[in-house]
């Protein structure tokens, strides 16, 4: 939209432009999302009768890998956002695809381990424990899902930005960015609760 | 007296086509009439089940004349209400007003309209994201529309979806979440763009402490829909998890249903819901009244010609309402099993958050000392405003009491102490709002005449009906029952209420026909007046009505507070924000 201001430099008394500073605002509402959720494990967990150890159900090597995948997508998205600063856009398509794809190992995996889980009749009804595994780790892959939307778009399609305003392109790619950080920090969380504890 | 800010040609109208322009608008001035025209429809919508339902509770089982058979076999046989239906009702009633009437109305529809033309924006900071709010909001309230017409009607376990009932209610429920998390994911896009517009996009010498009060409130409001509204939504998942998956989130283990057990895992906690559900709806109480402070703040400013007394005051008290606001949430779980602890601390916070409330009214009432007052319409709406919401929040005090809210809890006395807040005042700020900000959209005044016929008999008949319900609810009467209270002894005493409350309410949508016709009138016919026709101080009276696509021709600069009014030595009794020398 021409004519709104700060959309591309920033603004001068709070040092982000609109896009930064929208997303920020987001991912706070997505920590309250995520901790109403915590807060229900917690909850239920401190009321239960009994509570299995994560790792007597879950695969702890399975969820170890799928950490360091997401973590080294972390890596990724940053090495992207740099190279688009350098003027690079051959070495941001490189790490921009690396990251959409350990995205995409991540759900694959997950999905296996879901697969397995029904095939042991593991399904989220059995148990609160299941239950509350299922609904963490299925809302955090919508949000990964959600992330591959977008990257992709950014990769694709709207990497035509690039020739006719690169400077909002390299804000579109840290903002996009700090939501894929976010979504990372989430599983690091859920990871140790669900996996470990 | 400065140009700088006002200008007669609209700059550059983009040719859109009429799907861009008016459909998949991204124009701010468009969203909000959007939203404020669904809004108003849906306000309607909600006020008609309530009618229905009165019609039940002052005749309870007798058969609806005239329209009663319309409503078929499974709703209305003969046209007298089945029980389930009434549910129906009541549950709808409260959540189409909450979230599909007022919200979107004094969020949507003002704040897109007023906020950025208040703080000098050409647009609000996303305008793609504006749209993507609406549709969703719009989504949403087709949903809810639907699911009267699913298997089993509509969710029929109140607006406050309790567990376990909710849990095992039929298809409607589950249509019901779907409906909420589109309206939440509305509210939260919605949210962030207030907050960015309002933080980045103020006009140069647009200060924080410079911003109308009426903006202020939009900014704590939408802090409050972003925070509050996710737990919501996780609760809302996971009551579909409840329902598509049979997980037990909310099912204790050994529920019985029908004399069946229940085949789950169990081990759920039905009080997990209400924390959760709570920790929104507090904040949501105050979603429905701080827009509407603003409001009337505006209106009031305008129509007493001199300052508001008290504005860092009252900036500071609505700060220290949105901070409290999320510590308060449990003082509607007194009688659950949470114990007496946390009940103390809850009492403790609400009696607090009571004292900002009080600082704003004071404010507001300490203004009109002295003042030489105009009464138009939407002056007449603003003044009716201060003592109706005074008698809902005082009459809150013994609810938010543990000791007497076990006597009155869930009764027909939390039904009028609410509604008091909401109907008397939300209800009329719109009103106000309308009345006021009508010249800006069209570029013609309301009629006064049909204005005060609209005025006078709403006054009257809201408080027709809901003094009664005070006395209804201090007898103990339950606010669920289906006949009214027919069944019970001790409600014997004050059912004759019933059918008094009943006619008033009917009369009350009598009264809005005056209010219907001023509209569609006066677009054709009212007054036609100049930009700035109540001789305002504001930026929004900046731009010609309506104001054009970009709003301002060059972004406008502020020299001075929101309420210069009657300042010594003026040329005139109000100075404009934008206006540099006296």
């Amino acid at each position: 939209m021409e004519g709104i201001p700060y959309t591309v430099e920033r603004h001068p008394e709070t040092g982000v432009f609109n896009a930064k500073l929208g997303v920020w605002l987001f991912l706070a509402s997505e920590v309250m999302l995520f901790g109403a959720l915590f807060s229900t494990y917690i909850l239920l967990r401190v009321g239960a009768l009994e509570w299995p150890h994560g790792s007597s159900i879950l695969n702890v090597p399975i969820g170890t890998f799928n950490t360091m995948v997401l973590i080294t997508s972390s890596v990724t998205v940053v090495m992207a956002w740099a190279s688009l600063k350098m003027k690079n856009l051959n070495k941001y398509k490189l790490f921009m695809g690396l990251t959409i794809l350990l995205a995409l190992t991540f759900l694959v995996v997950k999905a296996f381990e879901y697969g397995a889980k029904f095939e042991h009749h593991n399904f989220p009804s059995k148990s609160t424990f299941l239950a509350i595994y299922f609904t963490l780790t299925g809302l955090h892959g919508l949000h990964v899902l959600g992330g591959i939307v977008v990257n992709s778009y950014f990769w694709g399609p709207g990497a035509r930005m690039w020739q006719t305003d690169p400077e909002r392109f390299t804000n579109r790619i840290e903002v996009a960015g700090l939501y894929w950080h976010f979504v990372d920090l989430v599983w690091i969380f859920l990871f140790p609760v669900l996996y470990l504890l | 007296m400065s140009h700088s800010a006002q200008h007669d040609h609209p700059h550059q109208e983009p040719q859109l086509s009429f799907w861009r322009k008016y459909i998949f608008a991204t124009d701010h001035k468009v969203i909000g009439l959007q939203y404020g025209i669904s809004g108003l429809l849906f306000l309607f919508f909600g006020f008609c089940l309530m009618m229905l339902m009165r019609w039940q509770l002052a005749y309870p089982g007798q058969p609806l004349p005239v329209i009663g058979k319309l409503f078929g076999e499974t709703n209305m046989p003969g046209g007298v209400m089945l029980p389930e239906f009434y549910n129906q009702l009541g549950a709808m009633h409260g959540t189409i007003m909450v979230f599909l009437g007022i919200v979107p109305i004094v969020v949507g529809a003002f704040g897109n309209f007023i906020v950025p033309l208040q703080i000098g924006a050409p647009d609000m900071a996303f305008p793609k994201l504006n749209m993507a709010s609406y549709w969703f909001f719009f989504a949403g309230g087709v949903i809810m529309l639907i699911s009267f017409f699913v298997p089993g009607g509509a969710a029929s376990s109140g607006w406050t979806s309790y567990t376990p009932l909710a849990d095992i209610a039929t298809t409607g429920q589950t249509m019901w979440i779907l409906g909420m998390v589109c309206l939440i994911n509305s509210s939260l896009l919605g949210a962030v763009n207030f907050i960015a517009t309002i933080i980045q996009l103020r006009a140069k010498g647009m200060t924080f402490m410079r911003l109308p009060f009426f903006v202020w409130a939009e900014l704590i409001t939408a802090f409050l829909l972003l925070l509050a509204f996710p737990p919501l939504e996780a609760a809302g998942v996971l009551q579909l998890m409840d329902r598509v998956a049979h997980t037990s989130f909310f099912l204790p283990s050994g529920l019985v249903v029908s004399g069946e057990p229940l085949n789950i895992s169990g081990g759920g906690s039905p009080l997990l819901w209400q924390h959760l559900f709570w920790f929104l709806a507090h904040p949501e109480v105050y979603v429905l009244i701080l827009p509407a402070m603003g409001m009337i703040t505006e209106v009031i400013a305008n129509n007493i010609r001199k300052p508001i007394w008290g504005y860092k005051a009252m900036v500071y008290s609505i700060i220290f309402l949105g901070f409290l606001s999320f510590i308060v949430w449990a003082h509607h779980m007194y009688l659950t099993n949470m114990g007496t602890v946390i009940s103390a601390f809850f009492q403790a916070t609400t009696m607090i958050i009571s004292i900002p409330s009080v600082v704003i009214l004071t404010a507001l009432f300490l203004s009109l000392w002295g003042a030489s007052m105009r009464f138009p319409t939407t002056m007449l709406f603003a003044l009716a405003f201060l003592p109706m919401f005074g008698i809902g929040g005082l009459t809150g005090l013994p609810l938010g009491l543990s000791m007497s809210d076990i006597h009155l809890h869930d009764t027909y006395y939390v039904i009028a102490h609410f509604h008091y807040i909401v109907a008397p005042g939300t209800i009329f700020a719109i009103f106000a709002a309308i009345y006021h900000w009508f010249p800006k959209v069209t570029g013609r005044k309301m009629n006064e005449l049909l204005g005060k016929i609209h005025f006078w008999p709403s006054l009257i008949c809201m408080n027709m009906i809901f003094i009664p319900m005070f006395i209804q609810g201090m007898a103990g009467v339950s606010r669920r029952l289906y006949d009214g209270g027919a069944g019970y002894a001790h409600a014997q005493g004050v059912l004759h209420w019933n059918v008094f409350i009943s006619h008033a309410a009917w009369t009350l949508a009598l009264a809005q026909i005056p209010f219907i016709i001023n509209i569609f009138w006066s677009m054709y016919k009212g007054e036609k007046v100049n930009e700035n026709p109540w001789g305002a101080t504001t930026l929004e009276w900046a731009t010609p009505n309506p104001p054009p696509h970009g709003n301002f021709a060059q972004l406008p600069e502020v020299f001075r507070g929101p309420y210069e009014y009657s300042v010594p030595g003026a040329q005139k009794d109000f100075t404009p924000q934008y206006q540099k020398e006296l």
